[in-house]
Order: C-alpha cells, then sequence, then structure tokens
C-alpha cells in the first residue's frame, strides 16, 4: 500500500509527512518526525504516556492515526516550554519533585495543560479523574496532584 | 561518621539534574534512539506454557523480505545457563511468552511478518501452574534435572532450593506462650509495572566491537551478561545506559541485549528491540506468587515466645525465587527467642521471577504482620505497644544472623503513636490497619569520578543508572563535601567506558554505596586542593585546612594570604601540578537496615466489595535524608505500589498456563483517583557506616501497605480475608460468605 501525505501543524510549526494508512500518531512523532518525546508504554491506550493535544483536545496519540492529523493542530511535550522558557506546569513540576524516572512526565504534563486550559480552578478530586488516563508508578501521584494545584495558583496568580 | 552539625546542602530540595529534559521531552530514554540503517529485531515467543522443542527452522523468514538476520537458541554460543536459557529457550519452553528465535529485519513490520514464517516443532507438555501442584506427589517436572539444593542423592524435584533459619527450641518457645496465633496467606503473581517496556539498540562494527544502548539499572551487569550469553569478552562490548524509565527490580537482568547484538553481527547493520506491553507481562520477571504460613506464640503481656513461618515462593521457569530476603525479613523486626523460618523455591511454568522492590519480603511479611494484628486484638492490645513491646533495635541479632547495630524502628513506632493521624479517630463506619515493613539494604561495589573544570564548575561522574533522583543526592553530598553550592556541580552517570564500575542499582545501595564514592572522591579533591594551596603558600599541607569551599591556613599559621577557593586552584591547576581529578572505589560495608510503619483508613463497600483507602500514613527511618522530597517520593511510591498489588494487581492465568490479562486494562495498577495523599515522616537515626548517615531507602516502602490494607479491611468487616489481593470480587465473595 503507498505511503499517505499529511498536512498538519505541530507545535505551531506546519509539518508535512508520509506515513502508512495503519501507522498511528505516536508512531509517526517519535519514528517519521523524530519527535521523541512523546512516550509507547502500552500502545494501547492504557497508560497515557504518549498524551498530545489534537485541536486542544487530550489524546492518546497511539490511539489515533498518523492520517487523522491531517489538518489539525498538535500539540506534544516539545511544545509545551516557549523560546522564554519553561511553561509554569514544568517548572511546578520540577519544584515539587512530581516525577521520578520520569518516563510519564511528558504525558502528565501535556494532560495537566489540557485540564488547566478548561478548568483553571480544578478541585483535588477533579484532578485526580482527569489525571486517572495517566498511570505512574514512581511518585504514587502525591508529588503530581500538588504540582498541578500549585501551577493553577501561579496561573491564576498571573492572568 | 560526621555529625549533622551545620549541614549547608544535604537536606534541601533543589531540582535534580536531569530535570528540565524530563519535563520538556529531551531526556532519551530506551527506545529514543534511532540510527542511521536501523533494522528492527522482533521476538518470536512460545504458544505453550510447557513443550519439547523438537526443531526450529528460521530459514523461511530468513529469505523473507527485508529479513537481514534470524536465530534461534542454538546461535547463542556462549554459556548454556538459565539466563541463556531464558533469553532463547533450547531444548524445552517453560511459558507461554518464552523466546523462542528472533528475527532482524529493514522495518518492523517485515520483522512482525516473518515471525511467522519460523516453524517450530513442539511437543506439548502438561504445565506446572500452581505451589499446590508443583510440590504434589508426583507432580510433573519443570526440570527432570532439578534436585533440591543440587542434592542428586534425592529424586528430582520441583523444589529447587529450601533455605532455613534456627533460633532455640520452637517446640518450647510455642509451650511456653499463653495464646497461639497462626494463618496462611496467598499471594499471586505480580509485575514491577514500569511503564518503560524493555528496550534496546546494538551495533557491531567490523572490528567485532560492539555498543549497546538500553534502559537498565545497571549497564555493567547488562555488559557481563551480554558477553557470557555470546561468548565474547567483557572487553568487546560497551554498555551506554539510556534514561530508565522505571525498573523497581525488573530492570536488574537481561532479555534482548544479547539478540540485537548477535543480529548487528550477522547483518553488519544496527538493531533495534522493544518490547510490547503485553511482551513486558508475558516474559520479564514479575515477582513470585507465594503461599506463606505463619505462626506466633506470645504471654499475656504481649511479648512473644516463638514464631514460626513456612515460605513458598514461585521462581517461574527457572530458580531463583527471593526466598532468602522473605526469610531475612520475615521476622526481622522482632525480637523472638525461639523461632523457625524455612523458605522453599519452587519451579513453575510461569516467566522467570525477577526482583521487584524489596524482593520476597512484602509477602511473607504480609503473612506475619497479619498474624501479629490478630494477636493484637486477641490480647486487645494496641497495635503499636504490642510491636514496640517486642521491637529490635540496636544489639539485637537479627534471625539471619548479624546484630542490630542503631536501628529506628522504635523510633519509627515511637512516631507513629505520637503522629496526629493516628489520634485521628477512624472515620465512621470504616476501618484502620497498621504494619511494620523493613528491608536489610546492601552495599557492594561502586566507582567515582570528580572533575573540576578551570572555573572551578566540579562534574561528578558515577556509574549507577539514576532511577528515581540519585543524581540529585550524588550532587548534594558532593556540595555538601566540597563546601561549593549545589548549582556548582554536574552529576552525571557514566557509560561502561567513560566511568569505573558500578553494580546494578538495586538493594537500595545507590545512595548509599555510590554516594560514599562520590564523597570520598571528593575528599580526594580536597586532599588535592590543600597541596595545591599549600604549594601555592610555601607551607606544608599539614598546615592548610578546608573550610566552606576554600583552602585557608589552619587556625596559628603564620601566613598573610587570601583563602583560595576551588575556582581559584582549578584556574591556576596547570601551575601546581595539572588538572584536579578526584577518585574513589570502594566495597562498601555496613548497609543500614531501614525500618517503617505504615498505617491505612479504609472503607469497604459492602455492595460492591470495592475498597478506598481513605488515608495513609508512612513513616520511615531514612538514616539521613539527602533530598527529602525524594525520600517522601521514595515512601509514597512504595506505598502505593503495595496498596496496588493488595487492592487489585494479579496475573490471572487460564489453565492452559496463558496470562489473560497482559495489559494494562486488565492488570490494575493504580491510577490518581484510586489514592489519597500519602503523608510522610522521615525519621532519622543516622546509619554509622555512612558518612552522612544514609540508609537506603527505595523498598521498605513497599513492605508494609500489603498488612496494613489487609488489616484495615479486617478491622472493618470483623473477619479476615487470609488472601490478597482484596479485588472487589473476591471481597463480596467473602462477604456474602459471612452473611
Amino acid at each position: 500500500m503507498s505511503k499517505v501525505h499529511v498536512s498538519t501543524t505541530i507545535n505551531g510549526d506546519v509539518v508535512e509527512f508520509l506515513c502508512e494508512p495503519q501507522q498511528s500518531l505516536l508512531d509517526v512523532l517519535r519514528d517519521e518526525l523524530a519527535l521523541t518525546g512523546t512516550k509507547e508504554g502500552c500502545a494501547t491506550g492504557d497508560c497515557g504516556a504518549c498524551s498530545v493535544l489534537a485541536n486542544d483536545r487530550l489524546v492518546c496519540s497511539c490511539l489515533m492515526l498518523g492520517v487523522e492529523a491531517d489538518g489539525q493542530e498538535i500539540t506534544t511535550i516539545e511544545g509545551i516550554a516557549s523560546p522564554d522558557g519553561l511553561h509554569v506546569i514544568q517548572q511546578k513540576y520540577l519544584e515539587h519533585a512530581a516525577l521520578q524516572c520520569g518516563i510519564c512526565t511528558p504525558g502528565f504534563i501535556v494532560a495537566t495543560k489540557a485540564l488547566l486550559d478548561k478548568n483553571p480552578n480544578p478541585d483535588e478530586t477533579t484532578i485526580r479523574y482527569w489525571l486517572a488516563g495517566n498511570l505512574c508508578r514512581c511518585t504514587g501521584y502525591d508529588k503530581i496532584v500538588r504540582a498541578v494545584q500549585a501551577s493553577a495558583e501561579e496561573l491564576a496568580y498571573e492572568a | 561518621m560526621a555529625e549533622a552539625v551545620d549541614l549547608k546542602a544535604i537536606g534541601t530540595r533543589p531540582v535534580r539534574p536531569d530535570g528540565i529534559d524530563k519535563v520538556t521531552g529531551r531526556a532519551a530514554f530506551g527506545a529514543d534512539l534511532n540510527l542511521p540503517n536501523m533494522l528492527h529485531g522482533k521476538v518470536l515467543r512460545s504458544p505453550h506454557a510447557h513443550a519439547r522443542i523438537k526443531n526450529v527452522d528460521v530459514s523461511r523468514a530468513l529469505a523473507a523480505d527485508g529479513v537481514m538476520a534470524a536465530i534461534s537458541g542454538a546461535d547463542l554460543a556462549g554459556v548454556q545457563n538459565d539466563l541463556a536459557k531464558n533469553i532463547l529457550a533450547r531444548d524445552k519452553v517453560l511459558y507461554h511468552g518464552h523466546a523462542v528465535a528472533a528475527v532482524a529485519a529493514k522495518t518492523a513490520a517485515q520483522a512482525e511478518a516473518a515471525l511467522d514464517l519460523i516453524e517450530v516443532d513442539y511437543e506439548a507438555l502438561p504445565p506446572v501452574l500452581s505451589i499446590d501442584d508443583a510440590i504434589a506427589d508426583g507432580a510433573t517436572l519443570v526440570n527432570e534435572n532439578q534436585h533440591t539444593n543440587g542434592d542428586t542423592s534425592k529424586p528430582a524435584s520441583n523444589i529447587a532450593a529450601v533455605q532455613r533459619f534456627e533460633r532455640g527450641d520452637i517446640e518450647a518457645g510455642f509451650a511456653e506462650a499463653d495464646i497461639v496465633v497462626e494463618s496462611e496467606h496467598r499471594v499471586p503473581t505480580a509485575h514491577q509495572g514500569y511503564i518503560e517496556p524493555h528496550a534496546c539498540t546494538a551495533t557491531v562494527n567490523e572490528d567485532g566491537k560492539a555498543t549497546v544502548w538500553c534502559c537498565t539499572q545497571g549497564h555493567f551487569d547488562v555488559r557481563s551478561l551480554t558477553a557470557a550469553v555470546l561468548g565474547e569478552s567483557v572487553g568487546n562490548i560497551k554498555v551506554i545506559p539510556s534514561e530508565i524509565g522505571g525498573g523497581f527490580g525488573g530492570k536488574t537482568i537481561i532479555y534482548l541485549e544479547p539478540l540485537a547484538v548477535k543480529m548487528s553481527q550477522l547483518s553488519g547493520r544496527p538493531v533495534k528491540m522493544t518490547m510490547t506491553r503485553e511482551e513486558v507481562f508475558r516474559a520479564t520477571g514479575p515477582t513470585s506468587a507465594t503461599w506463606c504460613k505463619a505462626k506466633i506464640g506470645a504471654k499475656k503481656d504481649g511479648t512473644f515466645t516463638a514464631a514460626q513461618a513456612w515460605l513458598a515462593y514461585e521462581a517461574g521457569a527457572f530458580p531463583g525465587a527471593p526466598i532468602g530476603p522473605g526469610c531475612m525479613s520475615v521476622l526481622a523486626p522482632y525480637k523472638v527467642p525461639n523461632l523457625l523460618i524455612e523458605g522453599n523455591d519452587v519451579l513453575v511454568n510461569k516467566p522467570k521471577v525477577c526482583a521487584y522492590r524489596a524482593p520476597g519480603a512484602p509477602q511473607s511479611m504480609h503473612a506475619m504482620e497479619c498474624v501479629i494484628d490478630e494477636l493484637a486484638r486477641k490480647l486487645e492490645m494496641d497495635p503499636i505497644d504490642l510491636r514496640l513491646k517486642n521491637a529490635a533495635d540496636e544489639g539485637t541479632q537479627a534471625p539471619y544472623g548479624p546484630t542490630f547495630p542503631p536501628i529506628g524502628l522504635k523510633e519509627c513506632l515511637k512516631a507513629a503513636k505520637a503522629h496526629p493521624n493516628y489520634a485521628t479517630p477512624v472515620p465512621e463506619g470504616a476501618g484502620r490497619g497498621l504494619a511494620v515493613g523493613f528491608w536489610f539494604n546492601i552495599g557492594m561495589q561502586s566507582s567515582a569520578e570528580v572533575r573540576i573544570a578551570e572555573d572551578g564548575m566540579v562534574t561528578v561522574m558515577e556509574g549507577s543508572p539514576d532511577i528515581g533522583g540519585s543524581r540529585a543526592g550524588m550532587a548534594l553530598m558532593a556540595a555538601e563535601t566540597l563546601g561549593v553550592p549545589y548549582e556548582r556541580i554536574k552529576a552525571h552517570v557514566g557509560d561502561t567506558e567513560s566511568t569505573g564500575f558500578c553494580n546494578v542499582t538495586g538493594g537500595s545501595r545507590t545512595t548509599f554505596a555510590t554516594g560514599m564514592a562520590v564523597i570520598q572522591a571528593c575528599e580526594d579533591i580536597i586532599a588535592q586542593c590543600k597541596q595545591r594551596a599549600a604549594l601555592t603558600w610555601d607551607l606544608d599541607e599539614e598546615q592548610v585546612d578546608w573550610v566552606d569551599g576554600e583552602a585557608v591556613p589552619k587556625p596559628g599559621v603564620n601566613a598573610d594570604v587570601k583563602p583560595l577557593s576551588l575556582a581559584d586552584i582549578a584556574r591556576g591547576a596547570g601551575r601546581t601540578g595539572g588538572p584536579l581529578l578526584g577518585r574513589a572505589s570502594l566495597n562498601a560495608q555496613g548497609a543500614g537496615a531501614s525500618f517503617s510503619v505504615n498505617w491505612t483508613d479504609v472503607k469497604v463497600d459492602a455492595e460492591t466489595g470495592r475498597t478506598d483507602v481513605l488515608a495513609f500514613t508512612a513513616i520511615q527511618d531514612a538514616g539521613r535524608a539527602i533530598h527529602p522530597a525524594y525520600v517522601e517520593g521514595q515512601m509514597q511510591g512504595g506505598a502505593v505500589q503495595g496498596l496496588g498489588w493488595a487492592l487489585n494487581e494479579e496475573y490471572i492465568y487460564d489453565a492452559d498456563g496463558v496470562m489473560e490479562n497482559p495489559g494494562f486494562l486488565d492488570y490494575r495498577v493504580p491510577v490518581a483517583s484510586d489514592m489519597p495523599m500519602i503523608d510522610t515522616q522521615i525519621v532519622e537515626v543516622p546509619n554509622p557506616s555512612h558518612p552522612y548517615g544514609v540508609r537506603g531507602v527505595g523498598e521498605t516502602p513497599i513492605v508494609a501497605p500489603l498488612a496494613a490494607l489487609s488489616n484495615a479491611v479486617r478491622d472493618q468487616l470483623g473477619f479476615r480475608i487470609d488472601d490478597l489481593p482484596l479485588s472487589p470480587p473476591r471481597v463480596l465473595a467473602a462477604i456474602d460468605e459471612q452473611r
């Protein structure tokens, strides 16, 4: 089968790529575009390590086809920081020691951004349910939840 | 040991050196490396839990489109030991998912397709799937040549090894007791559940030199094990550790590396191999399923008179269940005059077990801590008071032989008793359970180098893969020792050729042992700096001191000189003998045991059998917390892993030995919405064998949660469910049975 031509926007850049029709967006990002910040933990949509934003919607990129990215705006972990520096969420994850091994961290940060874009002032229960699609095996989630709370506070203060 | 006076860096909570790379996606993990011309390797796995391999033929696969190499067990020319047979089966496959052959092709899809062309002729054999089956008379043998403890005068057996600890007179001890409590507990197989699947890339040059990139807890072990399996010299293999996405013991062994190296040799191209999540579940080391019997006798005042434990641990397909640590841990927290502990290493047709955080301790201590909880109820004693009455302390002989130096169990128990969470009443209709945890910790070999750049910046180079923030700990200990700010130190994990040998990151040894090497390498730098300053000032070395990162004349030395900072000395190093390079290598002795006390409040829903964890408090002796946030992180992460094990996690097998839940949807690890905040309190009883008092902290946290959870559910329900996990179906069935 011949490859499909896809035009999309990734982290603000116009990107064109060719991919197999059955190739997941995750595989395209990692293998074709060298955006390896998005991680594969399961490839079945159960762990959230591959979380990206597609038109501001939080998705597991392993469950989305590369061809479905056509015409969409994709945000990956590589697009969270700006030339001015780290995003507040990234800074708070660091300050709160909200990562140990760090393999789940890109997915958590993308998921956190999706939450705070939608709900700038979530309570603990909302945070925990929103992040329930992202597995972390190291931290027990305590410091992650606190980093999200601190991010929300800081973003509210800045706003 | 250095006294804790005036610690400046240690005990602070700076951002870790590798932090920014990990929050921006720049950090390179096992699967993140791609090389030009790279092939993709895939593994063919056994569809049987137990079968004889009559023939393997890879020729059709080798002829397929894009395939550049195809190998089976016969192609691994090194040692023919259990490790090699686990990496590629030889005469028999011993579990469903056991690797049988491998191919490398230009695309992953071609490699996957070629697997179907490999012809394997199997003769299926009945699988042995439980301890009961394995130890029954006339049981099918997993290995016809396995004799218990190697004793060939006895018939072959599925019990690969038996280990015993004995003290006093066990029968007299129970006879002396006013009350005896006993029960038995089964815990099914659980997986470490690291989020990053195993991955490696290997390339072999025309001169035979191989380079391997992989996610591992110990790249020096990857080097020696890969060399052994391939019959290669260690010197021909360089291993570069990537960042590691969790291990918990599961990445202390190798699976893919020899296959990738071999297929790179055959094809002349780099070969990348990554496991799927399903492969990780089916074919990499989970921990043992266990069957533990525990019995304890006490006087009316709670004094223990005797205790007994019988442990049977599934090893999987090859010997090596963690019965040693299971036996060492089960009664380690207590003074018991008469004891008998027996551990059995039992072969079954399941994946070979691998270390999982405090390997063996959670299961045996779950059984004993449940029995002690029942004893406290019968004696109507507070569970902390009963444990305090019998708690081991300095001078107590551990059941496994040594006499404890200063340990922090009593301090943890007293801290628990004084903790506001313990004083808080149990919520209406809920239950509370408490348990003690323990891990002995290990030392072993480490090396470190400290290099000072010409501007005084410090590079710490060591060889212990950083699995949870250890580079921050290394940098803090270097900052403290050298007297320079943390921000001026960069800590790195080097590859097998850029740094000295370090044993695996495991046993909670890294901050203790590699940390000690870093401290000694810094002391080497200080000695050199004093010598350089003496030379500059025309003084004797003995007349120079090192204070707050500067060389100064000792008090009373008459010298009109300005202090020389590390940067000053580094800048002038060319005039005083050359670059500053500090080194240390050691085999660390005196790893201090770490004890913990955990308690939890739970609410069981009698309609659904679901258990909600309402609150959890972990108290643990860290000796000294170098970076307290990462110590808390270990305590919190271990607590939640232990709770997951107690609540839901288990391998579910069908009658043929096929795991039915090899994914995160059905093998249910805790998610954020399952858990409350995990409250922590770090107790510090310094370890006299470490310059700053460090004890390993990584493993103890997973030990107590299993029994704490069991005891809490028991507290609410009014009866005990002996086995784990306390998943909704099991709890519901138990409630129905009581009605």
